[in-house]
């Protein structure tokens, strides 16, 4: 474990520097920590993040004081177990399709009595920040799924129909640079820099990668969600600030999901 | 017969085109606007995007001839070009756009240093700098191997200028014509290709 410390912050120093000629051997090292990560699964900080959010999960907290133990997931009041598999999903509750974050922050809100008016404003954190207490909580309810394929029903109308925006969206051009999210993510084996990029378009490789979120990122040394994944994506786009929850990022997550069916979810992953 | 027409349904509600079909591009727009509740208001264009970007996104960037003619040819016309017709800048200033991705996200406001091109995140440009995408061809020799002709020089002056007007829907920026870059500075670019001192003609 002390080893495995070690070689993190000699990846994470690697990362920050300019010198760009090393990032083959960066590459080398991060490869070298996937694989002793496979060797000892519990050594991934983001579990670090599953055990704050299975507590934060069961404290009684905000201006209700109450626990999370009575939200609905999918699979009933405080069921855990398996629902992330099942996400994005219509919530008749609140009348609308939520993947996991947007219900989660539903919950702080209506059995919690949080603001997510105000959660929203700054819910992602910055570089060498913990994920929030909502991006912890989503951790550890995904880590509840690792192991299990992306099953997803989407056949209510409404979820139908936020997929079908969501791959909209994902061929939809925005900003200053005339960037969509198929700009990068439309073709295999193709690198930003000599950051490699998931052909999402394709069934295939969104099996093999969707599942890893919410992952650890070894750059900027916290976990990040898919929310916060999108957001950032976006703020490379030049557009301003996606906002958690919104109708859009969870198109996008509804389609992303529905590309990566049957694709094994092993979250928390362990990402550049 | 009928069975013919509920195959065919089938095939129809099965194919990626229908689902696109089916989304209101209002629905759309509207979903966009609520998701950037942020967005200043001088940047309503960024959401909405302009035809060009609305044809190349309905049509997966792969338009129909008549559609891909008509976006290159009012692309071509947004290229402004440098009043005394010189397109070569300086090599070195190239060099250094090339490297920088700054500019334009919501974190560089007010501005701290010009843009960048960021042309290294999807191109090889020189030898030395082994960090390189591959979303774009490979330019290493690029000006070499267009015998460093002056028409060549107006070409890659055009192409960084408005990428649509040689290619409808390419996914490089339009860097002029969306005020990415400014003149001066798409010159200097072009000098980084197609100058015989730069370090993508020279193998350095």
């Amino acid at each position: 474990m002390k080893f495995t410390t070690t070689l993190l912050v000699a990846i994470a120093v690697a990362l920050a520097s300019p010198a760009l000629a090393q990032d083959a051997e960066t590459e080398k090292a991060i490869e070298k920590y996937r694989q002793m990560l496979r060797a000892d699964p519990w050594s991934n900080p983001g579990f670090l993040d599953v055990d704050r959010g299975e507590a934060l999960w069961a404290t009684a907290r905000g201006p209700k004081n109450v626990s999370l133990e009575q939200c609905d997931l999918g699979k009933g009041p405080g069921k855990v177990d398996g629902v992330f598999a099942e996400l994005p999903r219509y919530f008749a509750d609140a009348d609308r399709v939520m993947d996991l974050e947007t219900r989660i922050l539903w919950c702080m809100e209506n059995l919690q009595g949080f603001s997510a008016a105000d959660y929203v404003k700054r819910p992602h954190p910055g570089g060498g920040q913990p994920v929030k207490e909502l991006g912890a909580m989503a951790t550890y309810v995904a880590s509840k799924s690792a192991g299990m394929k992306f099953a997803a029903k989407l056949s209510h109308p409404k979820e139908q129909e936020i997929a079908a925006l969501g791959e909209n969206l994902f061929f939809r051009r925005s900003g200053p640079f005339d960037f969509a999210c198929a700009t990068c993510h439309a073709n295999s084996g193709l690198r930003i820099r000599l950051q490699g990029l998931p052909y999402l378009a394709d069934k295939k490789e969104s099996r093999q990668v969707v599942g890893e979120w919410p992952a650890y990122r070894v750059s900027t040394t916290h976990v990040m969600t898919m929310q916060h994944r999108l957001l950032d994506c976006y703020w490379q786009m030049r557009m301003p600030q996606l906002q958690l929850g919104s109708d859009a990022s969870v198109a996008l997550i509804a389609y992303l999901t529905r590309q990566a069916e049957g694709g094994e979810i092993a979250a928390p992953g362990l990402k550049r | 017969m009928r069975i013919k027409i509920a195959i065919a349904a089938l095939v129809l509600a099965a194919s990626p085109a229908f689902a696109q079909q089916k989304v209101d591009p209002a629905r759309a727009d509207a979903a966009i606007k609520a998701a950037f509740p942020t967005a200043p208001a001088d940047w309503a264009s960024r959401l909405v995007g302009d035809q060009t970007m609305q044809q190349c996104s309905a049509a997966h960037n792969s338009p129909a001839k008549d559609v891909a003619d008509a976006i290159q040819k009012r692309e071509k016309a947004a290229i402004e070009y440098p009043p005394d017709n010189n397109f070569m800048g300086d090599w070195q200033k190239g060099e250094r756009l090339a490297q920088s991705g700054y500019g334009l996200r919501f974190t560089d406001y007010p501005p701290r240093n010009p843009n960048g091109g960021n042309c290294y995140a999807c191109h090889q440009l020189t030898r030395k700098e082994v960090s390189y995408g591959t979303l774009g061809p490979s330019l290493l020799e690029y000006g070499k191997l267009r015998d460093f002709k002056p028409e060549a020089v107006k070409t890659t002056y055009e192409k960084i200028y408005n990428s649509h007007a040689a290619l409808a829907c390419s996914t490089m920026p339009r860097f002029g014509t969306n005020k990415i870059l400014t003149v001066e500075q798409i010159k200097d670019a072009v000098a980084l290709l197609m100058s015989r001192e730069s370090p993508v003609n020279t193998g350095q």
